[in-house]
């Protein structure tokens, strides 16, 4: 019971990352219709620059502070310089997926150029060693920082597009994009702050992420793809499905881990993928919005 | 594009006299080839044409059906390490490469039946996934990959009394003209014709009575074949395996080189896996700015010229073709 419990708790903090990767993807997907192959080396450009303001001596909070700002950033330079001409040439939906994917490898490479290949250890203010007890069960300092983080970061944006007048605008957008724009709507400046709210979210998880696994160029890349999955399994088109999936991905690849065997952890991601294809396509919580070929 | 009249001219493969007196000059070029090249600029040649296999499959499946797939790493090292294999257990090459080629094919329709079944890009995330998942199970069993030593697998034995890097260049020139025919072929047949009516418009196709999973499926497992056979080549030609050399960058590798070369054309594919090898070997100092320079060129590509190399230097033709007039 006691092990139950301790890969139940583990599996909620990764999977609350895996609940904000997916946040960031599904919330671009449903206003661009854009699979983002971006979102991991966007997040991991951010986090890279708060590594290197770090090492320049800068102190946590306005490092990270700077990190998200550029990680939005550089997501909203790619919406207005590179996709919305692609869209006045009437690119198509596959060529766009393309291009994230072109983006997503020009910051590949410059993060190895400026960053270097060798993986380095990333100075964080919580740490995973040390431990607080409760009954039986050891909760590691770093897990529940980023589950209360996440969480928070869950709420607020729930919040954000709930209740204010800019959430309203997103979501109409979303809806119906020229019913928003004949609305008097500026439809190009909310889907780029879109861009730039996923890929914040999107930072969040590289910096939480950073101090548990080492900083290296292609160190988000699995927790992309777990977080497509979550995706996938909430149902692309919705967003409390994204976080739904990305808790129950993480717990049940912990408990998988630990369970079945250590080497059928990371294949789970994939093996959801191909289920949720076969058997609901829409997704947990997503509207029926999947044609069947 | 070229007036045709009828049927029969439409399915030639060389359809003006001029353009047979170029094919045969390319021809001419390229068995004359190396007899004037370095070594290394042979080598370089040869992986073109292992890697032009590949692409060809890749092209039939985003060029010509429309479908997005990011995992073919995953095919390339399921050909690879099956043909490897079968080579150490002592089969001769023919009946491993043909293997290689069906395995990796029948994976593709494993993983393309729950994902061809939707529209939109779920093949992208699920080959995306299957790729990783691939490299990871051969990572994680010793069995499979042959431990950390990796796979040593007998080359190729040159024949005709020619040095290793010539034999090995024409044999691989024979299979890049094999299979950019045969490519040709399933294009101006009824299946190529299929194909491009469902990337054109789905609906239309099946109207007119298309049974789109399976022309999608048999479109990805065609191009999965493909990718198996370079995956058998390529190990025939390097002698080792290890599962490094199929991680998500490979993968991209390949996509990109469709994307550069130009979608939808056979000479396209070509070009594109000439860019995205003499890419890294002439940026070999620089080895982090290549994945910028594909970056780069994927979206200068997509914005301005959608059809890729091949396009734009079908325009030079054009220009030269009608010269004094625009």
């Amino acid at each position: 019971m006691t092990l139950f419990l301790q890969n139940l708790i583990a599996g909620l903090s990764t999977g609350s990352i895996y609940a904000l990767v997916a946040l960031g993807i599904a919330l671009i997907y449903r206003s661009t219709r854009i699979l983002n192959f971006a979102h991991g080396d966007i997040a991991t450009g951010g986090t890279y620059m708060a590594f290197i303001l770090l090492g320049m001596g800068w102190s946590f909070s306005p490092a990270f502070f700077i990190a998200l700002l550029f990680g939005s950033l550089l997501a909203m330079s790619f919406y207005f310089i590179i996709l919305v001409p692609a869209q006045r040439r009437d690119a198509s939906p596959l060529g766009q997926i393309t291009l994230t994917l072109g983006f997503g490898l020009i910051l590949q490479g410059l993060v190895s150029y400026f960053g270097g290949t060798e993986p380095q250890s990333f100075p964080f203010p919580l740490s995973d060693i040390e431990t607080y007890q409760l009954g039986e069960i050891y909760l590691n300092q770093l897990s529940v920082g980023t589950f209360i983080i996440s969480i928070f970061g869950c709420i607020l944006f729930y919040l954000l597009i709930q209740k204010t007048k800019l959430g309203l605008a997103m979501r109409a957008t979303s809806e119906n994009l020229q019913a928003a724009q004949t609305l008097g709507l500026p439809t190009r400046f909310i889907l780029a702050v879109s861009w730039g709210m996923a890929s914040l979210l999107g930072v969040v998880a590289g910096l939480f992420l950073a101090p548990a696994l080492l900083l290296e160029p292609f160190f988000m890349l699995e927790p992309f793809l777990k977080g497509f999955s979550a995706a996938i399994l909430g149902g692309l088109n919705s967003l409390p499905g994204a976080i739904a999936g990305g808790i129950i991905l993480g717990v049940s690849e912990a408990l998988a881990g630990t369970y079945i065997s250590i080497a059928f952890k990371n294949t789970m991601a994939f093996i959801i993928i191909i289920i949720v294809l076969l058997v609901r396509p829409e997704g947990l919580l997503g509207k029926k919005f999947v044609e069947r070929v | 594009m070229d007036l045709i009249e009828n049927y029969r001219e439409e399915l030639k493969l060389v359809r003006k006299p001029m353009d047979r007196f170029w094919v045969f000059v390319l021809i001419i070029v390229a068995l004359a080839f190396p007899w004037f090249a370095k070594e290394h600029v042979i080598y370089t040649a040869t992986l073109i044409f292992i890697y032009g296999v590949g692409i060809l499959g890749q092209n039939l499946l985003i060029g010509y059906t429309g479908q997005l797939s990011l995992g073919q790493a995953g095919f390339l090292a399921i050909g690879a390490f099956t043909f490897g294999h079968l080579t150490r257990l002592g089969a001769p090459w023919p009946l491993g490469l043909l293997l290689a080629g069906l395995m990796a094919g029948i994976f593709g329709i494993i993983v393309g039946i729950p994902s061809l079944r939707l529209k939109g890009p779920y093949l992208a995330i699920a080959t995306l996934g299957f790729g990783i998942a691939v490299y990871q199970v051969f990572l994680n069993s010793e069995v499979l990959s042959g431990g950390r030593m990796g796979l040593n697998i007998p080359k190729l034995k040159p024949f005709f009394g020619l040095s290793p890097h010539v034999s090995n260049y024409y044999f691989n020139l024979v299979f890049i003209i094999i299979f950019s025919i045969l490519t040709f072929n399933i294009i101006s047949s009824y299946l190529g014709r299929t194909f491009i009516a469902i990337r054109d418009n789905d609906i239309a196709a099946e109207a007119i009575g298309v049974s789109l999973t399976r022309y999608k499926l048999l479109s990805f497992g065609i191009s999965s074949f493909f990718t198996g056979i370079q995956g058998g080549l390529y190990c025939l030609f390097i002698g080792f395996l290890e599962p490094n050399m199929f991680t998500f960058a490979e993968s991209t590798t390949l996509f990109v080189a469709v994307i550069i070369g130009g979608i939808a054309s056979v000479e396209g594919s070509l070009m594109g896996a000439a860019f995205v090898i003499l890419v890294p070997q002439l940026l070999s100092n620089y080895r982090e700015m290549v994945p910028v320079i594909f970056g780069i060129t994927i979206i200068f590509i997509l914005i301005f010229e959608p059809l890729g190399l091949y396009g734009r230097w079908y325009k030079i033709r054009l220009y030269f073709r009608n010269w004094p007039f625009r």
